[in-house]
């Protein structure tokens, strides 16, 4: 298990969706660490760029009856398109040369994104997302920041104007679903289990049972954590970061990564203001020293505070999703037309 | 962070290429991560170590190239080094800097046999 964190893998619960792991770690923590791995090498690239390859996943999103997790890890025999192929290349030993009856030692480029098995499923939601005209967000903040009181108000108003789906995630309990259902709409509890966070995988096995009516929107509240869940990508179109009133003003500053992540602050709990000794304008800065384009809205849940601007926000967000499918299928149906028009000119020149 | 999660892609990618590519054992592991990635690059040492056990890595020497935080800043319009993405920019002193380069985790290569 992960010593910062407690983040560990191989407990992920999806709700109606049992399934057992194959895959087995030892974890043996008993052995002190006697080395030390530290090369630093100061190694700049001049162009600064970061590298992302397409993965090729050949990921069903329909199936019944999977395997889930690590399993897909080594039961494949089918070829993974990876874009490097690396040849035996016997001038990619250590000393780049090779002499015959030298060790067989020899180096394999790999330069492939530690998070590129990630992006891909990613990917591959946000895909879903776009054909399906969905909204999706990814909202994200430390336990306790009120975002389930937050998204519960927000159904609530949006009811009969949007069709509003949420997955939940937490560690454990499906309490939070439990509430989310309540109000009438869909909702899907993740377990992530020892899981400090939400993976795109977790998250289009999700997608599959939710059976999302295009043209929606879809609310993903991440496991409270203000750490991890930033580096994973679930394929939404924003992640919203909650603070609320309650905690200090400085979190932005104590968890820059997740506040760099964001294109939305949420300010929860602002009816507290009068009790606190919360300096929003400064939480504000800070906020901005982070990520200088993040938008902030100040929100009550409790006295509707900040409700206007937020529903705005996500009506808006709904309404570029729809426009954009539309689009898509507008280009589809000329598409076609066009392709029966060809086969309507074949079939009249063969006559 | 994430470290164990991000052992365990290392694990995938490693695992990958030794199926494709058939070798049996791999002495070195060379990863590539951006000082603005967010990684704590001794937990994600501890992680591997852990999770490397047993497979074709067990025991590989794990190499760490780290890549420095680089921003651009609107204040002065200046690429500018960044240690962390809260620092403000060494030229003109605004808070004003996106990152633009650091921010990266990759298997570099491996050293195999």
């Amino acid at each position: 298990m992960c010593t910062v964190c407690g983040c560990g893998q191989g407990e992920t619960k999806i709700e109606g969706h049992e399934h057992g792991h194959s895959h087995e770690h030892e974890h043996d923590h008993a052995h002190p660490h006697d080395h030390n791995h530290n090369h630093e090498h100061e190694h700049s690239h001049d162009d600064g760029s970061v590298h992302s390859h397409p993965h090729a996943h050949e990921h069903s999103h329909g199936h019944t009856g999977h395997e889930h997790g690590h399993d897909h890890l080594h039961e494949s025999n089918a070829p993974h398109y990876h874009e490097h192929k690396g040849e035996l290349h016997y001038g990619l030993g250590p000393a780049h040369a090779h002499a015959p009856g030298m060790s067989q030692a020899r180096m394999v480029q790999i330069e492939q994104d530690i998070l590129g098995k990630n992006n891909g499923y990613a990917a591959e939601n946000r895909q879903y997302f776009s054909e399906h005209g969905l909204f999706a967000i990814n909202l994200v903040s430390s336990p306790g920041s009120g975002k389930t009181t937050l998204l519960v108000k927000t159904i609530e108003a949006l009811a009969g104007s949007l069709s509003v789906a949420v997955v939940e995630g937490d560690q454990q309990t499906s309490n939070d679903a439990d509430r989310i259902r309540a109000t009438g709409a869909a909702a899907i509890q993740v377990n992530t289990g020892k899981g400090c966070h939400l993976d795109a995988h977790m998250v289009g096995h999700a997608l599959e049972r939710l059976n999302l009516p295009d043209d929606s929107l879809l609310m993903i509240e991440n496991v409270g954590n203000l750490v991890c869940p930033a580096a994973f990508d679930l394929g939404e179109a924003h992640k919203v970061v909650f603070l609320s009133v309650t905690e200090g003003e400085d979190k932005p500053l104590k968890y820059p990564d997740m506040f760099h992540a964001a294109d939305l602050m949420i300010l929860n709990k602002v009816d507290l203001l009068p009790y606190l000794t919360f300096d929003v304008e400064k939480c504000i800065e800070y906020a901005h020293r982070i990520n200088p384009k993040l938008e902030v809205l100040k929100v009550s849940a409790t006295t509707g505070e900040g409700m206007q601007r937020w529903l705005a926000w996500l009506t808006e967000g709904v309404d570029v999703a729809v426009s954009a499918r539309q689009q898509n299928v507008n280009l589809l149906r000329k598409r076609i037309a066009d392709l029966e028009a060809q086969l309507a000119q074949q079939v009249a020149a063969k006559e | 962070m994430q470290e164990m999660s991000l052992a365990e892609g290392i694990l995938q990618i490693v695992e990958d290429a030794a199926r494709q590519q058939g070798f049996k054992r791999v002495t070195e592991v060379r990863l590539e991560i951006g000082a603005l990635s967010g990684v704590e690059v001794e937990a994600l040492s501890f992680c591997l170590e852990v999770v490397l056990k047993g497979g074709v890595a067990d025991g590989a020497r794990v190499e760490l190239e780290k890549i420095p935080g680089r921003g651009y800043c609107l204040g002065c319009g200046e690429t500018v080094p960044v240690n962390a993405l809260y620092d403000a920019c060494p030229l003109c002193g605004s808070y004003q800097v996106q990152a633009t380069g650091g921010t990266e985790m990759r298997v570099k290569d491996l050293l195999v046999e």
